[in-house]
């Protein structure tokens, strides 16, 4: 721990502080500092979108983004949300619609849609398809997970 | 697919950012979404990060009567809102939306990407086209470089040890110019197959060479189409072939051409 650095940060909700390393990402200090496993680490650079993060309202890459660096930010996490209740909606629409298959894609593609349904405006098909497309599906072919956000955001 | 281990410091002030960036093994931090995944795949080993995302200043779109000042902070998602970008810098405007994705855009930097210089990227074929000014910082001096001199090769910049790049200046877009972004990729968000930023009679493909390529056109489209093939030798990525790439440079040019 030789560059260890303190951090604070406010995690769904609670404050946190932790030493890390600079090297740690955000996404692995959540999962194993934290056990908040909920988000997925799958490519670990930037591509498949499994580890979507809230950080100060915005939707970021977990893989992307150093523990460091949220010193002193907000970070929301697809369990807070759905504690919350933010995420019920999609969550249903997901279920009812058969989004998710081995659902590995599911935590950072409801962040992804979440960020949508905030905008709180109609979209089309091919707007929903653009803004998930950083967010990578290898069971579903996308069409169910288009339907239930559709569902959400112009239902 | 973890980083290797390294320092790391978020100063304050600019003085104390370039006093860090000077030291052996530093490497400047912006949003760090092209600098995080190499470090992840470990094709870069910096000893230290110095975060600059905490200078104040650079994070601001100015508008004046002369040209529009950006700051090297701002970020995609900024540009991709601003009114001002869509009114004053169409060309830029145009090109942001091709830029990865929001969670990417969210975080990644327009003075990252120009001074990172990958030659698939659309912001440095923006900045050429347009006759960008880059504003380059150092401990002793603020010098001045036109963009078509910053970029030097694949991922090489005029950029020193110890430089940093503050702020973009683009001209101001006036009524009577014509600007046209197009570009291929296999996914929305991927990295361009082949791109093109024209205005004007200025033609600047990416992911055509090694830094952005510029060709002026001005008289009729079959004469532009045989230069660009007679001069034009795009390497091969993984999935195109230079002869590919050769064609759909020759496609998007009838498209801006036609546009236009």
């Amino acid at each position: 721990m030789e560059h260890a650095l303190d951090i604070t940060l406010t995690v769904n909700g609670t404050r946190v502080q932790h030493r890390v390393e600079p090297r740690e990402h955000l996404v692995d200090f959540l999962r194993e500092k934290l056990g908040l496993t909920g988000s997925h680490v799958g490519c670990e650079h930037g591509v498949c979108g499994a580890c979507t993060l809230r950080v100060d309202g915005k939707i970021v890459r977990g893989c992307l983004m150093l523990a460091v660096q949220a010193n002193g930010c907000r970070v929301d996490t697809v369990e807070g949300l759905s504690d919350s209740k933010e995420l019920a909606r999609l969550q249903k629409a997901f279920h009812e619609k058969n989004a998710l298959q081995c659902g590995f894609c599911t935590p950072g593609m409801l962040l992804a849609a979440q960020d949508l349904v905030l905008k709180n405006k109609k979209f089309t098909r091919e707007e929903i398809r653009q803004h998930i497309s950083g967010n990578y599906c290898r069971c579903t072919g996308y069409q169910a997970i288009v339907d239930a956000i559709e569902e959400v955001v112009n239902g | 697919m973890k980083a290797p281990s390294f320092a790391y410091a978020k100063p304050a002030s600019l003085a104390e950012a370039l006093e860090l960036l000077a030291l052996p093994g530093a490497k400047a931090l912006a949003g760090g979404q092209s600098l995080i995944p190499t470090l992840n795949m470990r094709l870069s080993s910096p000893e230290l990060l110095v975060d600059i995302t905490g200078l104040q200043g650079f994070s601001e779109i100015k508008v004046s009567n002369g040209p529009i000042r950006i700051g090297a902070l701002v970020t995609h998602a900024q540009l991709e809102q601003s009114p001002e970008v869509k009114k004053h810098l169409p060309l830029l405007a145009q090109a942001v939306p091709h830029v990865a994705h929001t969670a990417i855009r969210n975080r990644g930097t327009l003075g990252g990407s120009l001074a990172l210089a990958d030659p698939a990227a659309e912001y440095p074929a923006v900045a050429v086209a347009l006759e960008a000014v880059f504003e380059i910082t150092s401990k002793t001096s603020i010098r001045r470089v036109d963009a078509a001199k910053f970029f030097k090769g694949l991922f090489e910049t005029d950029l020193k040890a110890g430089e940093l790049l503050t702020a973009v200046e683009f001209p101001a877009a006036k009524p009577a110019d014509k600007s046209v972004f197009l570009e291929l990729a296999r996914r929305n968000g991927d990295y361009a197959i082949v791109g093109l930023a024209a205005h004007n009679d200025r033609f600047v493909f990416l992911g055509a060479g090694d830094r952005p390529v510029q060709f002026s056109f001005r008289n009729n489209l079959e004469e532009a189409k045989a230069n660009l093939k007679a001069s034009l030798k795009p390497p091969a990525d993984l999935y195109n072939t230079s002869a590919t790439k050769l064609h759909l440079a020759g496609v998007l040019l009838e498209r801006a051409w036609n546009t236009r």
